[in-house]
């Protein structure tokens, strides 16, 4: 960001207030992280049949739309089609005016009156010429595609968009149904993945460090204290407090089973004090609430598990990406403690505030301390690569051990496609067994896809997308691609259920809906913006949205 | 029209595609063709709302064939709406919503119109309400929306079927959000839902006097005590930057006594102005969701959501749609009273204060009565004055275990029914 975060008197600058809905979000690291990308949007790709059909974009311009909001640093629209009079009845990124014009020029002009911090290029080439030259595509760190796109292209720029590392995300809407596929890196690691506050506290109770567990001793004779102190000792405290007693019945152990918890639960609530005017106490209302969920050993999550097995994280190399030399230094310090570093935090408890500002530093020093540890074996491994690596930012290193048990890693996928690759086909034969899938859309804009690659063939004497035979052809094709393997799951019903999304499909002639593209639009650049930030958990990989039953599904294929 | 010029069949041809063939979902006895197409574009339509549901609302609506839209916004533009408002420009600012929102849309599609009204809802009566077709909801305060489906709800003469108004709302928060049909009288309504939309509990009010410990409690120790304290004279106005600026600063000298650290001018504008995060493709998905409602409804092309559509999407994409469910003691479509548990040993000023937060009420200005007596008045002064006693006395001297009471809220326009069961 050009103008920094203000200082305490100045208030915030004209930016801040401009994105500050947005900034509660995914905060100032998240915006720069916007701000340094551009986005490619490839809105068409010629004609899709002899009657000069085009795609219509309208899911591609309204996703760019609310990214120009928010202010990702720029886009260019590549789209080789002129505007007609059948767009302005459903892109409101053109206007009168825009009749016969480009159409990347006209959606281009008018998004970028949306924001004037964005930049924004267009360019009327189809995107395989633009793809020659290899200085192109790397300038991107995003490419969205509007389908159906011509095969041939749309392998050219998924395997150069892999080869460089850049997330694609393929969408089609069509009437009343959407679909789209988030083609990611073939490892895509998120540290802040925002898990929900509540459900994610660790307190150590079970696993108490030595300053904690003094905390807990000085809380000794409860008894001595009078009610208004008795009624704000932390719950944090009494827990501890009430496990130490516990332990001296229980062989020195914490209560493991749910049985054991509910009998220390009722230990906890026998200490309240309940002779007052409320008749009870809210810190030991809250020791009491907090018993089931906060004395479980602690133990590593699949998620984080998964990625210290890595090949990437057990072999360093030189060039590793930082992420990987951070996971592995946690490892070690996992391996060391058979804990992950603390992430220092302390929910709000009924307290003093003397107290409750005692026991907050604890947490805090104690996480302060697990990321000095940490630093150093980065610090370590990075020597021991010579002068080949630049240092870590401290503050990398510290978002990461506070956010260490919920990183989540994606391996990524291909945009799927039914008639090349068995496994997509199998993944879409278990869908099909679950009642109410939506997994027959899918399946319908597969065969849409296929329609169009079967026009764009040299030779091809069929005019119109919306011609039967071919549907017909390529509907029939595609059931037998799936049955093929494994006929059980494509039964009558499951092929009734393809030729009604098909049908359900074709009337609007492979045309776009408003609303539905408006909605879609707003889906994709929401995966968007977790690819681009790095923040919350993108889609893995394709999502369908039906909006005859107004409901969407997610699937990996 | 405008629209003389243009060739409207290949203009909207793609729109016109679902309004003029069948479709394996649609109903075996609908008739699709010119017939449709006429209903839609006569059908007058209100929106409720010119932000940043309500800018996507009117795009979406004036492009699925809308040809006589009506908006009522109150608010004028902030330069916060900009990341997602995007019918409004910097230039913008300080105008009203609704006539910059209308203006830009009529001017951009070609054929409609669109009449704004700068003002509140409670500003317009039941023959107004009685013009449209349907009324599509995209508002941030759920008090507005109360109002409005109960109003609805009201309308409604079951030997008339054109009094009944469906209501499609829409509400986002960060990036969550619903978009939910109701039917006023036939299907569960905003208030049947109530518990659904819990506000959020407040920090009470002897944490923030005595034993701060977050830096939240300083901020609303300075609003709430602070600023009485100094400057209780000027109404405090969360748009002034300077009044902001000022709490900002107390809050700060608070937390430098109690060693709490964390207060920053952000926070500090988020807790005095209630501020919700708010993103554009969030707006995006649920306005649309609302919209292609309003499609189905007015044309039958395809069947309506029944009737609620939960969204999620900070992990991937995730909806839940479901049938919500129409309550018999719901306090406005039902004719049973709500059951609410008391403790009878609390005293009726106790009780007044928690119906501003127990989810299943959510009233903040409530005066109340039993079939024989005023139990609380706060309005006209003098009925507040012969009441004000009670407020200090028990339930349990009050009213029977298990009595109606009706609850009156300045804010709505019917009462609310409730029955008192003490707790044992
Ligand atoms: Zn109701």
């Amino acid at each position: 960001m050009t103008d920094s975060f203000p200082s305490a008197l100045t208030g915030p600058s004209s930016k801040e207030r401009k994105y500050d809905r947005q900034l509660r979000l995914w905060a100032a690291s998240g915006q720069q992280a916007l701000e340094e990308s551009r986005v490619l949007l490839v809105n068409s790709d010629g004609p899709i049949d002899k009657q000069k059909t085009t795609v219509s974009g309208v899911v591609g311009v309204e996703t760019l739309k609310n990214l120009v909001l928010p202010g990702i640093g720029g886009f260019t629209i590549v789209d080789p089609a002129s505007v007609t009079e059948s767009d302005l009845g459903v892109n409101f990124f053109l206007e009168e005016q825009s009749l016969g014009k480009s159409r990347a020029e006209e959606t281009c002009r008018l998004l970028k009156e949306l924001n004037p911090d964005v930049e924004g290029t267009f360019s009327t080439t189809p995107i395989a010429e633009l793809l020659q030259d290899t200085k192109f595509l790397p300038a991107f760190r995003l490419v969205l595609v509007s389908g159906p796109v011509k095969c041939s292209s749309l392998d050219l720029l998924c395997n150069a968009s892999r080869e460089l590392g850049i997330p694609v995300l393929y969408t089609h809407s069509v009437g009343f149904y959407s679909t789209f596929s988030l083609q990611l890196p073939a490892e895509f690691p998120i540290v802040e993945t925002h898990p929900d506050p509540e459900t994610t506290q660790d307190l150590r109770l079970a696993n108490p460090w030595p300053e904690l567990l003094e905390a807990g001793a000085r809380v000794r004779d409860l008894d001595t204290l009078d009610d208004h102190q008795h009624g704000h000792v932390p719950y944090v405290l009494l827990l501890l407090h009430y496990l130490e007693q516990w332990k001296e019945t229980h062989e020195g152990n914490v209560p493991s089973n749910y049985k054991e918890k509910t009998e220390f639960r009722e230990m906890v609530r026998a200490g309240a004090r309940t002779n007052n005017p409320e008749g009870g106490e809210e810190n030991f209302d809250e020791a009491v609430a907090a018993v089931l969920k906060s004395l479980n050993p602690f133990s590593l999550r699949s998620n984080i598990r998964e990625v210290f097995e890595m090949e990437e994280c057990q072999k360093l190399r030189a060039d590793s990406a930082s992420f990987w030399v951070i996971a592995s230094a946690v490892n070690a310090f996992y391996q060391m403690h058979r804990v992950l570093p603390l992430p220092g935090s302390l929910p709000d408890m009924k307290a003093q505030s003397a107290d409750y500002i005692s026991l907050q530093n604890i947490y805090k020093s104690k996480a302060r301390k697990d990321l000095e540890e940490v630093t150093e074996t980065v610090r370590r491994i990075e020597g021991s690569f010579g002068a080949k690596r630049s240092p870590i930012p401290e503050k990398e290193i510290e978002v990461f051990c506070k956010n260490a048990a919920h990183i989540k890693l994606i391996r990524g996928r291909n945009i799927p496609r039914i008639d090349r690759d068995v496994t997509v086909q199998s993944s879409v034969r278990m869908a099909l067994g679950i009642p109410e899938s939506l997994a027959p859309i899918s399946i319908a804009f597969q065969i849409l896809d296929a329609v169009v690659d079967q026009l764009q063939e040299t030779g091809s004497t069929v005019a119109s997308i919306d011609d039967n035979e071919t549907w017909d052809k390529q509907t029939q094709r595609i059931i037998g691609v799936l049955k093929a393997e494994d006929p059980e799951y494509v039964d009558e019903e499951v092929e009734e259920q393809i030729k009604n999304a098909t049908q359900e499909l074709r009337r609007t002639k492979a045309g776009e809906l408003h609303n539905i593209s408006s909605l879609t639009g707003g889906l994709v650049a929401q995966e968007a913006l977790k690819v681009l930030t790095r923040q919350y958990v993108p889609l893995d990989n394709t999502c369908i949205f039906d909006g005859v039953k107004s409901r969407s599904e997610m699937h990996r294929l | 029209m405008s629209t003389a010029t243009v060739d409207s069949s290949v203009r909207w041809k793609h729109l016109y595609g679902v309004l003029s063939t069948p479709g394996p979902f649609s109903d075996e006895d609908w008739v699709p063709g010119p017939e449709t197409i006429t209903a839609l574009e006569s059908s007058k339509i209100l929106v409720i709302g010119a932000g940043g549901l309500g800018c996507e609302i009117l795009k979406n609506l004036a492009l699925s064939g809308f040809k006589d839209i009506h908006v009522i916004d109150m608010d004028t533009i902030d330069i916060s709406n900009l990341n997602r408002q995007f019918l409004f420009r910097q230039a913008d600012i300080g105008k009203p919503k609704a006539e910059v929102a209308a203006a830009f849309v009529e001017k951009r599609v070609k054929g409609v119109k669109i009449t704004p009204y700068v003002g509140k809802i409670q500003d317009k009566d039941e023959d107004y309400y009685m013009q449209f077709k349907i009324v599509v909801c995209g508002l941030d305060s759920i008090e507005a929306r109360r109002w409005i489906n109960s109003t609805l709800i009201g309308m409604v003469d079951p030997e008339d079927p054109e009094s009944l108004k469906p209501l499609i709302d829409g509400g986002t928060e960060g990036f969550k959000g619903q978009a939910r049909v109701i039917l006023p009288t036939l299907s569960s309504c905003i208030e049947c839902q109530l518990d659904m939309h819990a506000p959020r509990p407040a920090v009470p009010l002897c944490t923030i006097a005595t034993i701060p410990r977050q830096p939240q409690h300083c901020i609303e120790w300075a609003h709430q005590i602070a600023w009485q304290e100094h400057r209780k004279d000027e109404p405090f106005d969360s748009d002034n930057m300077d009044h902001t600026s000022w709490i900002y600063q107390q809050a700060l000298e608070r937390a430098k006594k109690f060693h709490i650290h964390g207060v920053t001018f952000q926070m500090t504008q988020g807790v005095v102005k209630n501020i919700i995060p708010a993103i554009a493709s969030t707006n995006a998905v649920i306005a649309a969701a609302t919209t292609s409602e309003a499609l189905k409804i007015v044309t039958s092309c395809n069947p309506y959501l029944e009737n609620y559509m939960m969204y999620a999407g900070e992990e991937g994409v995730y909806t839940y749609t479901f049938e919500a469910e129409k309550k018999p003691d719901c306090p406005v479509c039902g004719n049973l009273a709500r059951t609410l548990s008391v403790d009878p040993d609390s005293t009726l000023e106790a009780f007044i204060e928690s119906l501003g937060e127990r989810a299943e009420a959510q009233l903040k200005k409530p005066s109340m009565r039993t079939e024989e007596k005023t139990l609380y008045q706060r309005f006209p002064p003098q009925l507040e004055e012969q009441t004000r006693s009670n407020l200090k006395l028990k339930l349990r001297d009050l009213i029977e275990d298990g009595q109606e009471i009706a609850v009156s809220d300045p804010a709505y326009i019917i009462d609310f029914r409730f029955r008192l069961v003490f707790n044992k």
